[in-house]
């Protein structure tokens, strides 16, 4: 799906927008648009330019080119306090010198909103998130999860027409992360709003959002929903960053219709398709991503056998993780390691290391891109 | 048992110097300056024991004026210095990066490195009748003999200030400094202007840090004694100069030590009601 065409009320839009900071290019005509009620995420790399977007949607920074708008009308003359997005920030910003209710009083104070009106929001505000009657606490004595949620209402109670959230959830532990992943989904029900969301995490994108893009040094290089961007990535760095996949590199041998044979420098061969729009000729250099829960394994090599790609090795180790266990296997013919994902049947319960084991996958669940400089070798995850 | 014994007896020696130093130095002289100021000559060599001194001060009007005029311009500088400091302050703190944050810090700290004598008859040199002010304004026409600009309120004003700029400056940029970028900008996004976003965050934050500079600056002008002088002459009519001239001048000891406490009772009394006023404590916005 193209996001990026106006073919359809947009809640929030860049039009070929674009940041420079001297020479250096940390946004490069990024386009795309977010839909009314949806949860859209952009996920990269540290330091591909996320924030950098966020403030310029948020009106802190100035576009060097292009146009941003929100319900369909530019922003780029708006100051930041007259525009009708809001930001939660990496440390969330809250105000230490006010308490919680006068934190999420504040933003409506500005409004003009009279004040018996102002605690009543305050207080439905509070209920909303599970902290009622913790109005009079000070910032100080919330928990970090607790903190979070008090940066989001005091956006969220000024009903924005999009809450732009940057790392929200990065200098959380992981365990309330994972708490704070389902919260955040249930509060932007509640609330019923547009989320821009930013994260380096590629998990947090993926559950939460209805859609992603993938950002790599300023550019988007794929919008889409996760289950597209995970089955269908369009660039090897979509395929690599999104989820784990194992990789290698080689030169196409044969094209025919159904896909591509690529023999690596070891001389290990496989079948593989072309991804996405890619156009692949006999000599190309190209890298190969298999994703560990598409390699089949097998003690015996019958039932590897009616796989396109074949190979055996041995366990060198067993990463026990529940239902997403994975087995570490060095190929025998390359020196290679693998990531295998372990069928859930308990089946390989007792795999032990140093054993062999066959492996196998279908030329489709191999995707081939192009590799431009043709000097990126080697494998792994 | 043994350890909290050692870490007490590591206390007092500590203390120690400092006790010493805050007994001999202030306490002792301080209880002198009072039975000195609480007693009355009634003949040569003979004391007796009076409030005569004291009752003195508010019986005869040149002093209770000089009094009340320094604790106002007092006041008044205190107040410029810290209008004048916080959007220098914050342009130092907020708005720099780098190496100019640092360069323009320190040129804040120039003037210090010369006494304030020295600097003092710097300011007399450009405002006096023949001095380089006058001479320019001569020079190009806009005046048509010497001007003098000395020896009125606006030139000791302006001579408090420029004293007492850096122990302004210094607290107001410390403070600033660990004010959070992200705030600010969180004010600006939620609907605050440049006026609210300075009321509700920028002020609230600094407030320790405005309060200690207050309180040092005020305490330093209150207790100025060459700037007031040198630059106000005869009119300038400044406790200190007062009670200087009691001690010195007249040599009457009993009065003089009379008009040290009031003073000290004067801004002890200033400095709390600013405190409470401000609604700071003094462990706040010193610690
Ligand atoms: N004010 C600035 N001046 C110069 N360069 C900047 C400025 N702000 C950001 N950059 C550069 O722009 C690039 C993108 O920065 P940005 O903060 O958007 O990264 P990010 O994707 O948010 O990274 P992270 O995940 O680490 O927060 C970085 O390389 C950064 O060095
Ligand atoms: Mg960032």
């Amino acid at each position: 799906m193209d996001l990026a065409k106006n073919n359809k009320s947009f809640d929030l839009e860049c039009r070929d927008l674009r940041c420079n900071f001297g020479s250096f290019v940390a946004v490069d005509n990024v386009s795309f648009g977010v839909p009314e009620g949806d949860f859209f995420s952009i996920l990269g790399p540290s330091g591909c330019g996320k924030t950098t977007i966020l403030r310029m949607m948020a009106g802190f920074l100035e576009p060097t080119s292009g146009d941003i708008l929100i319900k369909g009308k530019s922003v780029l003359n708006v100051p930041p306090n007259k525009r009708p997005v809001n930001m939660v920030f990496q440390h969330l910003a809250l105000f230490p010198m006010m308490n919680v209710a006068e934190n999420i009083a504040y933003g409506l104070i500005r409004q003009g909103v009279n004040k018996s009106d102002v605690s009543a929001k305050v207080n439905s505000a509070l209920e909303r998130i599970g902290l009622p009657g913790s109005g009079e606490k000070n910032i100080k004595q919330l928990s970090g999860g607790q903190q979070q949620r008090v940066a989001i209402a005091r956006c969220l109670v000024l009903e924005p027409a999009a809450l732009l959230l940057d790392e929200p959830l990065g200098a959380l532990d992981l365990k309330l992360r994972e708490h704070m992943k389902v919260e955040l989904k249930k509060m932007q029900s509640q609330f019923d709003t547009t989320f821009v969301y930013i994260t380096h995490d590629q998990s947090e994108a993926l559950v939460m959002s209805n859609h992603v893009a993938v950002m790599n040094e300023g550019r988007f290089e794929q919008i889409g929903t996760p289950q597209d961007l995970y089955y269908n990535p369009n660039t090897a760095f979509v395929a690599g960053f999104v989820g784990e996949s194992n990789r290698w590199h080689g030169r196409v041998d044969e094209v025919d219709a159904t896909g591509i044979r690529v023999s690596t420098a070891e001389g290990v061969s496989f079948l593989a398709v072309p991804a996405g729009k890619e156009r692949l000729a006999v000599g190309d250099a190209v890298d190969i991503f298999v994703r560990p829960e598409s390699v089949v394994i097998a003690h015996d090599e019958t039932r590897a056998h009616e796989m396109d790609n074949r190979l055996s090795g041995n366990v060198i180790s067993v990463l026990f993780n529940g239902a997403n266990s994975r087995a570490l296997v060095r190929e025998g013919r390359s020196g290679g390691e693998l990531d295998v994902a372990l069928p859930q049947t308990g089946e390989f319960s007792n795999l032990a290391v140093g054993q062999k084991v066959f492996l196998g996958w279908d030329q489709a669940q191999a995707k081939a891109f192009a590799c431009p400089s043709g000097n990126n070798q080697g494998q792994g995850t | 048992m043994n350890t909290s014994n050692a870490a007490r007896l590591g206390l007092i020696l500590l203390l120690a110097p400092l006790l010493v130093w805050l007994l001999a130095l202030v306490i002792l002289p301080h209880i002198d300056m009072l039975l000195i100021s609480l007693r009355e000559r009634v003949a040569p060599q003979v004391y007796e024991r009076s409030f005569a001194n004291y009752a003195e001060f508010f019986t005869e009007p040149l002093y209770w004026r000089t009094f009340a005029r320094t604790a106002i311009m007092s006041i008044s500088a205190t107040a410029l210095t810290l209008l004048i400091a916080f959007p220098v302050s914050y342009y130092i703190a907020k708005m720099l990066r780098g190496r100019l944050k640092g360069f323009l810090f320190l040129l804040c700290l120039v003037p210090f490195w010369v006494s304030e004598l020295v600097r003092t008859f710097g300011w007399m040199i450009l405002l006096r009748e023949s001095g380089v002010i006058s001479n320019v304004l001569q020079w190009t026409g806009l005046a048509d003999g010497p001007v003098e600009m000395l020896y009125n309120d606006a030139t000791i004003m302006v001579g408090l200030v420029y004293t007492s700029m850096l122990f302004m400056v210094v607290p107001l940029v410390t403070t600033l400094d660990s004010l959070e970028d992200s705030l600010v900008e969180a004010g600006y996004d939620l609907g605050g202007n440049g006026l609210t976003v300075l009321r509700t965050i920028i002020i609230p934050h600094a407030m320790p840090g405005i309060v200690s500079g207050c309180i040092v600056v005020f305490m330093l002008t209150l207790g100025n004694y060459l700037t007031p002088i040198l630059l106000g002459g005869k009119s300038s009519m400044w406790f200190t100069a007062q009670i200087y001239t009691q001690f010195i001048t007249r040599f009457n000891w009993e009065l003089g030590a009379a008009f040290g406490f009031l003073l000290l009772a004067l801004s002890s009394a200033i400095v709390w009601t600013g405190l409470k006023l401000s609604r700071q404590t003094l462990s706040e916005s010193m610690g």
